[in-house]
């Protein structure tokens, strides 16, 4: 091969994990919204508690504009595969094809037709008609994050294929191939995440105006929700989190010795906190660790054995240094989310959850950590699937396009700018809006919203619509 | 009975592409004419003709690459490298316009930006598949099941040429679809708008006919052989007939006639395209049945696609229903 050629390979990699990164961001909160979405409106076709639909009104603006990034962002995920990729695609094509298909065919369309009723609609097609359509973008980010989990997992843990003579994979099973041995640990715990991604933004942006208004009823409400998802959904996402590791050191124990920063295989292994992995010397320097406990937690028993890094020859092994600490910080994130609901829980108890100014402020900071959660989780994978593109099978080195390194550089530069501008607009875009008073609807907000365009207030007044149904 | 899948894929992925071609077509044409239209009421109208559906458009080219990816890898894995630029460029005009339908309201100081990203995303957007598909008739060389070329070889003189007419055939789409979906004021100026650009996409696509059979002995061949041969005449003269219920549309104030006329045009000149394709999926190196995936893979996504299109077809043509009538801000939809 040419000399620049593992430079164009180094650079696809980057671009690959720049870009996928930013996707990702959406919709791990537009899965979370779009549920959310849709119990505010149940709720509100309910109750007829107007609360609701006020709280419905002001994130439905916030999830047009997450969903509009996420859209463009995805778009250039699905043709990346081909121009970066090419041998990748060529060889999984028949597989993972037809998945991404399925989610084209069951999801995309699915969420894109109704996104149009969901938002612009409320007016023309009734309340019942127009609650339909929000279930069904709803259901279509699920179905959505369905399929692609279960390419990524397949990714990871290849299952029901045969190889041809062009050196393909070709399915045998499918259902072997769709429930793949990690994917339904990654859904779940994937599911999950995007909860808990948006109960922490809600609940966030309604502590923040808790503490400039306590008697802001909008703002009362979605933190009172947001609270109860940290405290069902946290540990939920701790426990499917230990059976999805557990999940990965059958199939992928490699990834796993990397992040515990285990070199050595040994009998009762220790938990290591804290360190400095380093995979030029082949141990963890300066470590803090608390005996046994490592063997403890990956074999449920004090005295297991756990396989170190030396057991696989240089060539296969995953950066430890990386996996070790964006495990550990998903990990500390899990905890801290767990610790916020137990809180939640004592203040709801004791009747002042609405007064609990440090909570609130706790809440406040935490807003952001589902996105630091996710990122951090899927880097933990994607770098732990390192040096392959399917595991065991198909190395990242030999799957790339034959394209020049400038090209790539290039197209690098230019995502790295467009991203940073575009997507930079948008969230400031989206915290502008949230820094609007969920009580003062959507009125007065900075320029006219979308639908205010087409349908002018009675898209979104309420009244009407009550009226419209009697 | 053995069924030809390969074959029966190309044709539901031709559909796909054409969808897409026809339905983006309108709303990227919208987005060529912005920085023509003058104010502010009249972008807003045109934007919010389009809102509503765009996203949905969108979805087909995703079912375009997603479809090339899954039925027919070999194709996926060589055409985008070949055309790394142009897709590059494609997707960032998309992300540009993509992201203006919802920042445009979100600002008032900063909307200029946002009229400009609208604009000039999709213009590249355009013009990048433009060229894209003018590379693809020229050829690409594929050796070892990889691309062979240079990152280069897709700019030529008749790329460019595509990829105006292929701006030109969006914005008389743009136009057209205006002049169905406003009044007034506005509608008279589309009306303009699609004369001008209904006069240039024929400019385009004769000159575009006459210089693709020269790209490739075989496309000589297939055109100017018994019986292919008689596309040769019966395009050519379908093309006439569109063009005439464009123009006598448009001079007798038609409003839906001139958008459906476009429409038959642009699905005239894809056929013509897919004449001179067959049998190739990658001319002139890969064919329909060389690029596909195997059977069981093509069997396993057709069920789904037998029964999901129709009923894809089926809400979006509700999603459409919805929005139907025109569109006026001081009056909402009537
Ligand atoms: C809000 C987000 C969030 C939170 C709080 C957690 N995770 Fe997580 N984690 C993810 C979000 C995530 C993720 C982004 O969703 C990943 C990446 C890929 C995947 O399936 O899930 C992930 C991957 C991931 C993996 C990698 C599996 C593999 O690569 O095969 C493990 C072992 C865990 N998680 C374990 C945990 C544990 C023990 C947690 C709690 C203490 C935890 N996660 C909290
Ligand atoms: C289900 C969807 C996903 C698929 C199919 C997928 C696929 C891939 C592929 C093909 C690569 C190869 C390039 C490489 O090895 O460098 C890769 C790498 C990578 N991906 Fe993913 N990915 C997915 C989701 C994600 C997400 C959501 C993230 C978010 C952070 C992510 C982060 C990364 C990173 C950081 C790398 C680079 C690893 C390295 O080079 O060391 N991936 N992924
Ligand atoms: C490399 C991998 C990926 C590809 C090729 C990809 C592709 C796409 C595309 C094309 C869209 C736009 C759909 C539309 O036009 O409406 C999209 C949106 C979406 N993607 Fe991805 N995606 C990838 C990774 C992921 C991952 C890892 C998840 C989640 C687990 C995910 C979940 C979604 C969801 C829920 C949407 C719709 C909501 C939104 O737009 O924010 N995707 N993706």
């Amino acid at each position: 091969m040419m000399p620049e050629f593992p430079d164009a390979v180094v650079l696809a990699r980057v671009q690959f994990a720049f870009t996928i990164s930013a996707h990702i961001i959406f919709p791990a909160f537009s899965i979370g919204l779009a549920s959310y979405l849709a119990v505010l409106e149940g709720l509100w076709l309910w109750t007829r508690d107007e609360s609701y639909l006020k709280i419905f009104q002001y994130w439905k603006v916030i999830f047009a504009v997450v969903f509009g990034m996420g859209v463009v962002s995805g778009i250039v995920m699905s043709y990346q595969f081909g121009t970066n990729w090419s041998v990748f695609s060529d060889r999984t094509g028949p597989i993972l094809g037809p998945l991404m298909g399925y989610e084209v065919l069951s999801a995309f369309f699915l969420e894109a037709g109704f996104l149009g009723v969901m938002l612009f609609g409320l007016n023309r097609v009734g309340p019942k008609l127009h609650f339909l359509a929000t279930l069904m973008v709803a259901v279509g980010t699920l179905i959505s994050a369905f399929w692609i989990l279960s390419v990524n997992s397949w990714m990871q843990t290849p299952a029901g294929f045969a190889i041809n003579e062009v050196g393909q994979f070709v399915p045998v099973d499918w259902w072997a191939i769709v429930f793949n041995p990690s994917f339904p640990y990654r859904l779940v715990h994937m599911v999950l995440a995007a909860y808990l991604t948006t109960a922490f933004v809600v609940g966030g942006v309604g502590a923040w105006h808790l503490l400039r208004d306590r008697r802001d009823r909008g703002a009362r409400i979605m933190f009172s929700m947001a609270m109860w998802m940290a405290l069902i959904v946290a540990p939920l996402q701790v426990i499917a989190g230990d059976f999805h590791g557990l999940n990965t050191l059958e199939h992928q124990p490699a990834k796993v010795a990397a992040m515990e920063g285990h070199y050595e295989t040994r009998k009762g292994a220790p938990l290591i906190l804290f360190g400095l992995p380093d995979d030029e010397a082949e141990e963890t320097r300066h470590s803090v660790e608390i005996p046994k406990l490592g063997s403890l937690i990956l074999t449920h028993d004090w005295d297991g054995e756990v396989q170190g890094l030396k057991a696989w020859s240089k060539e296969d092994r995953p950066p430890a240094a990386i996996l070790f600490w964006s495990f550990r910080v998903m990990v500390a994130i899990g905890l801290a989310m767990v610790g916020i609901g137990l809180w939640s829980a004592w203040v709801r108890f004791r009747g002042r959850l609405h007064d609990s100014v440090w909570l609130q402020r706790a809440a406040v900071a935490m807003a952001p950590s589902g996105f630091l959660a996710v990122l951090a989780g899927w880097v933990t994978t994607e770098v732990g699937r390192q040096p392959w593109t399917v595991s065991g099978l198909l190395r990242t080195a030999d799957s790339a396009s034959p394209l020049d390194a400038a090209a790539v550089g290039a197209s690098l530069v230019a995502f790295v700018v467009v991203y940073f501008a575009v997507f930079g607009s948008g969230t400031f875009y989206i915290l502008r809006l949230m820094s609007k008073r969920p009580e003062a609807g959507i009125h007065d907000e900075i320029g006219p919203t979308r639908a205010a365009g087409i349908t002018p207030a009675p898209a979104i007044d309420p009244d009407r619509v009550i009226r419209h149904m009697k | 009975m053995e069924l030809d899948f390969p074959f029966i894929w190309a044709a539901l992925i031709a559909f796909a592409v054409l969808a897409y071609v026809v339905l983006d077509g309108f709303d990227l044409g919208i987005g060529v004419l912005f920085p023509l239209l003058p104010g502010k009421h009249d972008r807003d109208v045109a934007m919010n003709s389009v809102a509503p559906v765009w996203d949905g458009n969108e979805t087909w080219l995703v079912l375009g690459g997603g479809g090339l990816f899954a039925v027919f890898p070999l194709a996926y894995a060589t055409i985008l490298p070949a055309l790394y630029a142009p897709i590059i460029a494609m997707l960032i005009g998309l992300i540009f316009r993509g992201v203006s339908f919802e920042f445009r309201w979100r600002t008032t100081r900063g909307r200029f930006l946002w009229d400009w990203g609208f604009a000039s995303g999709s213009f590249l957007a355009t013009f990048a598949q433009g060229i894209a598909l003018g590379a693809l008739v020229q050829g690409i060389e594929v050796v070892d099941r990889q691309y062979a070329g240079g990152w280069w070889d897709w700019l030529t003189p008749f790329s460019l040429l595509t990829g105006l007419g292929l701006v030109c055939g969006y914005a008389l789409l743009g136009a057209t679809w205006l002049v169905m979906k406003s009044e007034g004021d506005l509608q008279h100026r589309a009306r303009r708008f699609a004369w001008a650009s209904g006069i240039a996409t024929l400019a385009f696509v004769a000159a575009v006919s006459l210089a693709t059979p020269f790209l490739n002995p075989k496309f000589l061949e297939r055109w100017f052989a018994w019986p292919t041969m008689i596309f040769s005449l019966v395009v050519p003269a379908l093309v006439a007939v569109c063009a005439w219920g464009l123009f006598r549309g448009l001079s007798e104030q038609r409003t839906a006639q001139p958008f459906l006329a476009s429409l038959g045009l642009f699905v005239l000149c894809y056929a013509g395209i897919g004449i001179s394709f067959y049998p190739y999926m990658v001319p002139p190196s890969v064919t329909i049945w060389q690029a596909a995936a195997p059977d069981s893979s093509l069997r396993f996504l057709l069920v789904g696609a037998a029964v999901l299109i129709p009923v894809i077809l089926a809400y979006t043509g509700y999603a459409y229903w919805v929005f139907r009538g025109k569109v006026d801000p001081s009056k909402g939809y009537h």
